[in-house]
C-alpha cells in the first residue's frame, strides 16, 4: 500500500507518496486557477507511476482540501504540518510555516500539536508579501536573498503588503540601492514572523514552506528569534507528508 | 385602534422581512407596548410588570453595517454597529415599531452609540456601575431601576406595582429554570443536541413576545431531548470533541463559528456568554419584602467583561469546564470589543493552567475570513 498526501496551498501544490515510512515521490506545481485541476494532475502523475486509488490511501490538506476529489479524508494544514514536521525534525519545538497567504506557528511536544497560531486577515509576513516585492524588483527569491546579504540595514516600516509596495516604489524612485530594499523587504518580513511566533515560543524551531532552502532567511529567523532555525530540504512537502502519514493512521 | 405606518422601503423587503413587520404591527395596533433591550442587565420584570413586551434588539447581521457605517466608525464592534445599522435602515421590526429602546452603560461602544442611537428612537440608558464590588454598588443600581420604573409608569402611563413586579419576577425565573434545565442536558455525553441549535431557539426566545410562551417553548423542547436521550437517541456522535464556547455575545456568529466547531467534528456543549448559564442561573430571591431591590440586587451579580474586576466570570467558567467535562475552549472575540478582548488574556492563561486547550478567535460578522476561520476551528478540533 501507498500513502499519498496532497498538500495544496494558495500558491503551491505539494504531494508526496509514501511507501513502509520513506517518501518515495514527491510532486510541486503551482495551484493555478483551479485546484480541482492540479489535484487531478497530481493524481495522473502518480498513476503514470503505479500508483492508484487500489492500491494506495490520500489524504487532502491545505485551502484546497476540499478540491481533491479521490481523497479518502480531508485534514487541516496545521494537524498536517505538524505531523510532518514531528516526521522530519523528530524532535520538540515550534515549527514556523511560512505559506502563500497565511504564516503558522505550530508547538510541537511528542509529535502531538500542543498549541498554534496564524496570521489574520492581513498578508503581512507571507509569502504572497515576498511575492509582490520580488516581482516589484524584478528578482527572484533566491537572488532577493543573496542581494539581501549585502545590503545595508534599511527599514521598510508598513506592514500592509499594498502600502509596503508604495514605500519600495518610493525607495527604488530615491535612488536606493537594490542590494538595501532587498535587505528591507526580508527583515520586514523577518520581524512580522517573529512577532507571531513569540505567541507559540519554543526552545527550537523548524521551518516549512517554500522558503525552507533559503540560508538567509534561515540565518535571519535564527537571529531574531535568538534560537536556532532549521530546515531540510524535504520541508517544503511537511503538509503533504503528514497528509501522507495521517493517510496510514 | 391606532393606525401604525410601515418604512418607506417596504415594499423592496424579501417576504419574511414582510411578515415579520406585519405581526409587529399587528401586536401594536391591537395595543401592545413593546421595549427593545440590548442586553442581560435590562431588567426585563420591569417592563413585564407595566405590560411592555421586551424584545432583543442586538444586532446580529452583516447586512445593515453599510448603512451604520454611514454614521459610526469602521472601526467599531459589528455588534453595536449591526445594531444602530438596523434602527438606521429601518429593516428590523421590532426596533421599528419598539416604543423606546433600553440600554446601559457597559461598554464604551454601546454607551456612545446609545446617544445616536437616541436620535432615532428614544433610547433610555441605565447607569450600570463599573463593578459589582464597590459597598454602595447595589444602592446606585437599585436607584437606576427606580428611575427607569418612573420613566415607564410616566411613558406607559401605568403604575408599576409589587404585586406585577413578583408575579414577573417569578415568571422569568421559571423561564430561567427551564433555560438552565436545557442548557443541562448537555452533561450528557453524547450531550443531547448541537450547541447551535439551542444557540437559534435562545435566538428565536428573544423575539417572542409573550414570556409563557418562551417558557413553553424552551419546556416542550427540554421535554423532547430528555426523551429521545432516554430512548438512547442523540444527533451527536459520542466521539464529538466538546466544547464551550466563550467571549462576546455570539448569536451573529452562529453560523460563522458554531456551525463551523459543529461541522468539523466538534459539538459545543456549554454556551458560556451573556446568553447561557452564567446569567441565567442568577434567580430572583421572589418571597424578598423589597422585590425591586431583589431584582437590582440579582441583575448586577452578571458577569461581564465590562465589570472590573470580573474575576467571578473566569470561576464560573473553570466551574462549567469541570461540570460539562470540556475537551477545549474557544473564546470568540467581535472585532474592536476591548473588554473581551483584554480579558481573553486571563482567561487563556486560567484554562491552559486547567491543562484544557483554548483559543481565542477575533472576528465580525463578514464572510471576508471564513476560510481562516474554518482551518483554525477544524485545527482545534482535531488537536483536541
Amino acid at each position: 500500500m501507498y500513502q499519498v498526501g496532497i498538500d495544496i496551498g494558495s500558491s503551491a501544490a505539494k504531494a508526496v507518496a509514501m511507501k513502509d515510512g520513506e517518501v518515495i515521490k514527491t510532486i510541486l506545481l503551482n495551484t493555478g486557477f483551479s485546484s480541482r485541476k492540479t489535484a487531478d494532475e497530481i493524481y495522473r502523475t502518480f498513476e503514470a507511476e503505479g500508483i492508484n486509488s487500489d492500491n494506495a490511501r490520500y489524504v487532502a490538506t491545505g485551502y484546497g482540501r476540499i478540491s481533491v476529489p479521490y481523497a479518502n479524508d480531508a485534514v487541516t494544514e496545521i494537524t498536517c504540518h505538524g505531523k510532518g514536521a514531528n516526521y522530519l525534525f523528530k524532535e520538540n519545538g515550534t515549527v514556523i510555516d511560512i505559506g502563500g497567504q497565511d504564516t503558522k506557528g505550530i508547538s510541537l511536544k511528542n509529535g502531538r500539536v500542543m498549541k498554534f497560531i496564524m496570521n489574520d486577515k492581513c498578508s503581512a509576513g507571507t509569502g504572497k508579501f515576498l511575492e509582490v516585492m520580488t516581482n516589484r524588483l524584478g528578482l527572484t527569491q533566491d537572488e532577493l536573498s543573496k542581494l539581501a546579504r549585502q545590503g545595508n540595514p534599511i527599514t521598510i516600516s508598513s506592514m500592509c503588503t499594498v502600502f509596503a509596495e508604495s514605500e519600495v516604489i518610493s525607495l527604488i524612485g530615491k535612488g536606493t540601492p537594490r542590494e538595501d530594499i532587498a535587505y528591507g523587504v526580508i527583515e520586514s518580513v523577518v520581524t512580522k514572523v517573529v512577532q507571531l511566533i513569540s505567541q507559540v515560543p519554543g526552545e527550537k524551531y523548524f521551518l516549512t514552506g517554500g522558503l525552507c532552502e533559503d540560508p538567509y532567511i534561515l540565518e535571519r529567523l535564527s537571529k531574531a528569534l535568538n534560537s536556532p532555525v532549521t530546515s531540510v530540504p524535504l520541508a517544503r512537502y511537511a503538509g503533504a507528508i503528514g497528509a501522507a502519514i495521517l493517510a496510514e493512521e | 385602534m391606532e393606525a401604525f405606518e410601515l418604512p418607506k422601503t417596504f415594499d423592496e423587503f424579501v417576504e419574511a422581512r414582510k411578515a415579520g413587520f406585519m405581526r409587529v404591527k399587528e401586536f401594536k395596533e391591537n395595543g401592545g407596548k413593546i421595549a427593545g433591550c440590548l442586553c442581560s442587565y435590562t431588567p426585563s420584570e420591569l417592563m413585564d410588570a407595566a405590560g411592555v413586551a421586551t424584545v432583543g434588539l442586538c444586532g446580529t447581521s452583516n447586512e445593515t453595517i453599510p448603512d451604520a457605517e454611514k454614521v459610526l466608525p469602521k472601526n467599531l464592534c459589528p455588534l453595536i454597529k449591526s445594531t444602530y445599522g438596523f434602527a438606521y435602515s429601518q429593516k428590523c421590526p421590532y426596533t421599528y415599531f419598539a416604543d423606546m429602546i433600553i440600554g446601559e452603560t457597559t461598554c464604551d461602544g454601546k454607551k456612545k452609540m446609545y446617544e445616536l442611537l437616541n436620535e432615532l428612537k428614544e433610547t433610555y440608558v441605565l447607569h450600570l456601575p463599573q463593578s459589582q464590588e464597590r459597598a454602595y454598588a447595589k444602592d446606585v443600581w437599585y436607584e437606576e431601576l427606580l428611575l427607569l420604573k418612573k420613566r415607564l409608569e410616566e411613558k406607559f402611563g401605568v403604575e408599576i406595582t409589587d404585586d406585577n413586579l413578583r408575579a414577573a419576577a417569578k415568571k422569568r425565573n421559571r423561564l430561567r429554570r427551564a433555560l438552565c434545565e436545557m442548557y443541562e442536558l448537555q452533561v450528557n455525553c453524547p450531550p443531547a443536541m448541537k450547541g447551535t441549535e439551542m444557540m437559534l431557539a435562545l435566538q428565536q426566545g428573544t423575539f417572542t413576545f409573550d414570556v409563557d410562551q418562551q417558557i413553553a417553548n424552551v419546556e416542550a423542547k427540554v421535554e423532547k431531548a430528555k426523551k429521545a436521550l432516554e430512548e438512547g437517541e442523540s444527533p451527536i456522535p459520542k466521539s464529538a470533541k466538546r466544547v464551550l464556547l466563550t467571549g462576546c455575545p455570539s448569536a451573529g456568529v452562529i453560523q460563522k463559528v458554531g456551525m463551523v466547531i459543529e461541522n468539523n467534528g466538534g459539538v459545543i456543549v456549554c454556551l458560556d456568554d451573556c446568553g447561557g448559564e452564567r446569567t441565567n442561573k442568577l434567580m430572583i430571591d421572589e418571597n424578598a419584602e423589597n422585590i425591586l431591590r431583589a431584582i437590582s440586587d440579582r441583575y448586577l451579580e452578571i458577569n461581564c467583561s465590562v465589570m472590573t474586576s470580573n474575576d467571578k466570570r473566569l470561576e464560573n467558567t473553570k466551574k462549567m469546564i469541570e461540570k460539562y467535562k470540556v475537551d477545549g475552549v474557544v473564546e470568540v472575540v467581535l472585532q474592536a470589543c476591548h473588554t473581551f478582548n483584554v480579558e481573553a488574556a486571563k482567561m487563556g492563561r486560567m484554562v491552559e493552567e486547567l491543562g484544557v486547550p483554548y483559543m481565542k478567535l477575533e472576528t465580525d460578522y463578514s464572510s471576508t475570513d471564513s476560510g481562516q476561520i474554518e482551518t483554525r476551528i477544524a485545527a482545534f478540533i482535531e488537536m483536541l
